[in-house]
């Protein structure tokens, strides 16, 4: 992707250390259940030095310092939401990739339903004037008259004839 | 040499867009034949400066000459002749060449194919080509110049980015730009229009082979760019919803968009104002996408601000260009004349509401992609919009994009009915019912969205089909003659069900590939076995191997299932000395359309290492759905109609032929 692209710069920004994939064996929590909330969680959370990479994707070492917090705090008992709240206690917002509702991140979250609400009501309104000014409503102007129809016809006689030759 | 000749065709192809952007459109205000035509030379001359200089480049990349920085900074003397050459656009400078190189590609194809266009659309066409061509010769000479000479030549070069020593170099970026930079004739075409004051339906359908090509090609590229993040960067992800991927997605959606309010104005003179405005908006995403892009803000605000030179010019291409051409289209969009009428529920209602949420789709994605710019800038305040909220917002707007693509073509032009559209569509609807119903009950105790979400995709392919049975009456007459109805049928209603096939096809991959995808992760020492979806996975041995400009750790699996061994898999670990960074080589056995996905990672002090096993079902299918929506676009491009042209009064027509 052109992600790969963005890699070159950074890259070239903080020399990535040896690329390793994401989560390693050894951070691995022994239940299963838990395992599979870290990496839920890990899917949300931001690696901060790297670009727009969850800490479950990045193999950068702050990553896998986040990745084993995380089991730490489920290994302690913390629910989800414990979590992310201690992450964003520690970290700030900018951990997180799904923003929470604030009002700073309002208009974020409300433009795609409002863009698609608005939308669709420019074009009702849009759609019903266009008919009424156009005097769509109007029969005597939607009947042929006798020319337009002997046109019509012979326009339609000569498209045949030169469909039956091609 | 060779360098100062490849800087030097770049300045005269940069004089040859400065007389292109000038000479033609006073020859169309004069209504001077002779001017408008030197458009024409312009545009080819150009096309064969940029190209010579381009040819340079690659020329100093394939002797290896050091002496030239760009050269010297992303070429090795061993690195593989392949990687010589794509390693020409793997950087800034050369990208940028590679852009202007495709910019002038377009022009020469409108200058050489472009006979039925009327003259004076064609010379206010090549003018707006030479501005942007101007525009960004420009850019590359004053702020990336890759003929820059360094005083003392070193002996050996950086070499390129390891990552990106992949044959995915040599074909994603090329497509990508053929893409990005073909909208920049429908734009072009949009800008001659507003100027001229006179836009038609002949207008849409000479701007419609155009739009086509760039959008296959965008698909292509898109789809291909995907796949190589999937193989490459050893985790198996294949979208992440990054500023620089949606970056490509935009004028994708938009360009979409284009396509489709296209035909409406073809075929019904309708939505002028709108597909005028909609290839503004594409080429301009596509500018945007190539600041975000290479001016280094994505990377962070501030970095931008230190070394701001390549930016700012960007930033000022950029406003120049959206901001006037719709500050052109608000001064002249009013004086266009409203086309044909229609019901709501009609052809062109369901190709509205297309528009309406590809739209909207395309604004979430750059509004997401930018909101947390803009909020840093203006507050300070640093936010991360990632995967997670594309999935929330841009989801919910795709099914209902999906729910309402097969209804669109069962509709008839003017005044359509719902009802009957709907009794067309039993049959898919029935099948996506049996679908939802056999996969519900076969992952009982699963997600229950996904067989929901394979449901839809089952509709929409059940509904692609449907048309083509309804179009020749299939089961309705005999055999033959539905199969000589099947032949007679527009190459575009052909075009039309395999793509919207394809969105269907895709969407199975994604949610199969999401949702029932297993892993193993964990240390594995030689003739340890893996278990992973019902393959046995065996590490034979581990070997080292030199490579030309790498040193390779290789682990060879042998892969069985139920005692059979059916293939040997070999990922390995490379480590590039000259950069002193590693790349992951994934190893993949393909299975139909599902995949096993085997990459590695550290060893460690025992000699076992760190293996990761996928098995990945039905995940190419989201590559198929892609091509087989471009392979559709080509059937369109291949319609009798746009290979004639806009029919021209009394003279007869030469064929207009973009792409062939």
């Amino acid at each position: 992707m052109r992600r790969l692209l963005a890699y070159v710069l950074v890259a070239a920004v903080m020399s990535v250390a040896p690329a390793a994939y994401a989560v390693q064996p050894d951070e691995i929590m022994a239940d299963p259940a838990k395992e599979a909330r870290a990496r839920n969680l890990s899917r949300e959370l931001r690696c901060m030095v790297c670009q727009n990479q969850s800490i479950d994707d990045s193999d950068a070492p702050l990553a896998r310092d986040l990745r084993l917090l995380v089991r730490e705090r489920i290994a302690g008992g913390d629910n989800d939401s414990q979590v992310i709240d201690f992450l964003v206690a520690r970290y700030g917002e900018f951990v997180l990739l799904k923003p929470r509702l604030t009002p700073h991140t309002l208009l974020l979250w409300l433009l795609p339903p409002l863009a698609l609400a608005g939308g669709g009501l420019a074009l009702w309104f849009y759609s019903r004037r266009r008919s009424q000014s156009s005097g769509a409503s109007d029969p005597s102007l939607l009947r042929l008259s006798e020319e337009e129809q002997a046109r019509l016809e012979r326009l339609i006689a000569a498209e045949t004839a030169s469909e039956k030759k091609g | 040499m060779i360098a100062e000749a490849g800087h030097y065709a770049l300045v005269l192809a940069l004089g040859l867009a400065l007389i292109q952007s000038t000479v033609p459109i006073l020859g169309a205000r004069w209504g001077d034949h002779a001017l408008m035509n030197v458009a024409r030379s312009t545009a080819l001359a150009q096309l064969l400066f940029v190209g010579a200089s381009f040819a340079a480049l690659t020329m100093l990349h394939v002797v290896s000459d050091f002496s030239v920085v760009n050269v010297f900074e992303n070429s090795h003397s061993m690195k593989p002749m392949l990687y010589k050459i794509t390693g020409v656009w793997g950087n800034h400078e050369g990208s940028m060449l590679l852009w202007v190189l495709i910019l002038a590609l377009f022009g020469g194809l409108v200058a050489a194919f472009g006979n039925n266009l009327p003259l004076s659309l064609r010379a206010h066409v090549l003018t707006v080509q030479g501005w942007i061509a101007a525009a960004f010769y420009l850019f590359i000479l004053a702020t990336s110049n890759p003929f820059l000479r360094i005083s003392s030549p070193p002996i050996e070069g950086r070499d390129l980015n390891p990552v990106l020593q992949d044959i995915g170099l040599a074909v994603h970026p090329p497509m990508l730009y053929l893409g990005y930079v073909g909208f920049s004739i429908s734009f072009s075409f949009a800008v001659a229009a507003l100027i001229e004051g006179r836009i038609d339906a002949a207008w849409a359908r000479w701007v419609r082979p155009w739009t086509l090509v760039a959008w296959i090609f965008l698909t292509l590229g898109i789809a291909m760019g995907s796949y190589w993040a999937y193989y490459e960067l050893g985790w198996g992800g294949w979208w992440f919803w990054d500023p620089v991927e949606n970056a490509s997605l935009m004028p994708w959606l938009a360009g979409t968009a284009l396509l489709h309010s296209a035909v409406v104005m073809e075929k019904r003179n309708a939505l002028k104002v709108w597909t005028i405005l909609l290839s503004i908006l594409t080429f301009s995403l596509s500018l945007l996408g190539t600041f975000l892009v290479r001016s280094g803000v994505l990377t962070s605000v501030h970095a931008f601000a230190t070394d701001p030179a390549r930016g700012v010019f960007i930033l000022l291409i950029l406003c120049l260009f959206i901001g006037g051409s719709l500050s052109l289209f608000a001064a002249r969009a009013t004086a266009l004349k409203q086309g044909g009428l229609f019901a709501p529920i009609s052809r062109e209602g369901a190709l509205v509401l297309n528009n309406l949420l590809l739209t909207v789709a395309c604004g979430t994605v750059l509004f997401g992609t930018l909101y947390p710019l803009a909020l840093e800038v203006l507050t300070g305040i640093k936010l991360s919009v990632g995967a997670p909220f594309f999935n929330l917002t841009f989801g919910p707007l795709f099914v209902l994009l999906m729910i309402a693509v097969p209804f669109g073509p069962m509709l008839a032009w003017k005044r359509g009915d719902l009802l009957g559209a709907a009794q067309r569509l039993m049959a898919a609807g029935i099948a996506a019912l049996i679908a939802i119903a056999v996969l519900y009950a076969w992952t009982y105790g699963g997600s229950t969205f996904a067989p929901l979400a394979i449901g839809l995709a089952v509709f929409v392919i059940g509904g692609a089909l449907s048309d083509l049975a309804e179009r020749t009456a299939l089961f309705r007459v005999p055999l033959g003659v539905a199969m000589a109805r099947a032949r007679g049928l527009p190459r575009s209603t052909w075009g039309t069900a395999f793509a919207h096939a394809g969105a269907g096809i895709a969407l199975i991959g994604i949610v199969c590939e999401t949702t029932w995808n297993s892993e193993y992760i964990g240390t594995m020492k030689p003739r340890d076995v893996a278990n992973v979806a019902g393959y046995q996975l065996k590490l034979d041995d581990i070997t080292q191997r030199q490579g030309p400009n790498f040193r390779e750790m290789i682990a060879q699996f042998t892969v069985s299932s139920d005692g059979e061994t059916l293939q040997m898999m070999t990922p390995s670990k490379r480590n590039f000395t000259t950069r002193g960074s590693s790349t992951t080589e994934a190893a993949l056995l393909t299975r139909g359309a599902s995949q096993l996905y085997v990459s590695l990672g550290d060893t460690n002090a025992d000699g076992a290492i760190a293996v990761r096993i996928y098995h990945k079902p039905l995940v190419l299918l989201i590559w198929w759905g892609p091509v087989l929506m471009a392979f559709g676009g080509l059937l369109s491009l291949s319609d009798r109609r746009l290979r004639v042209g806009a029919p021209k009064p009394a003279k007869a027509t030469r064929a207009l032929a973009p792409a062939e």
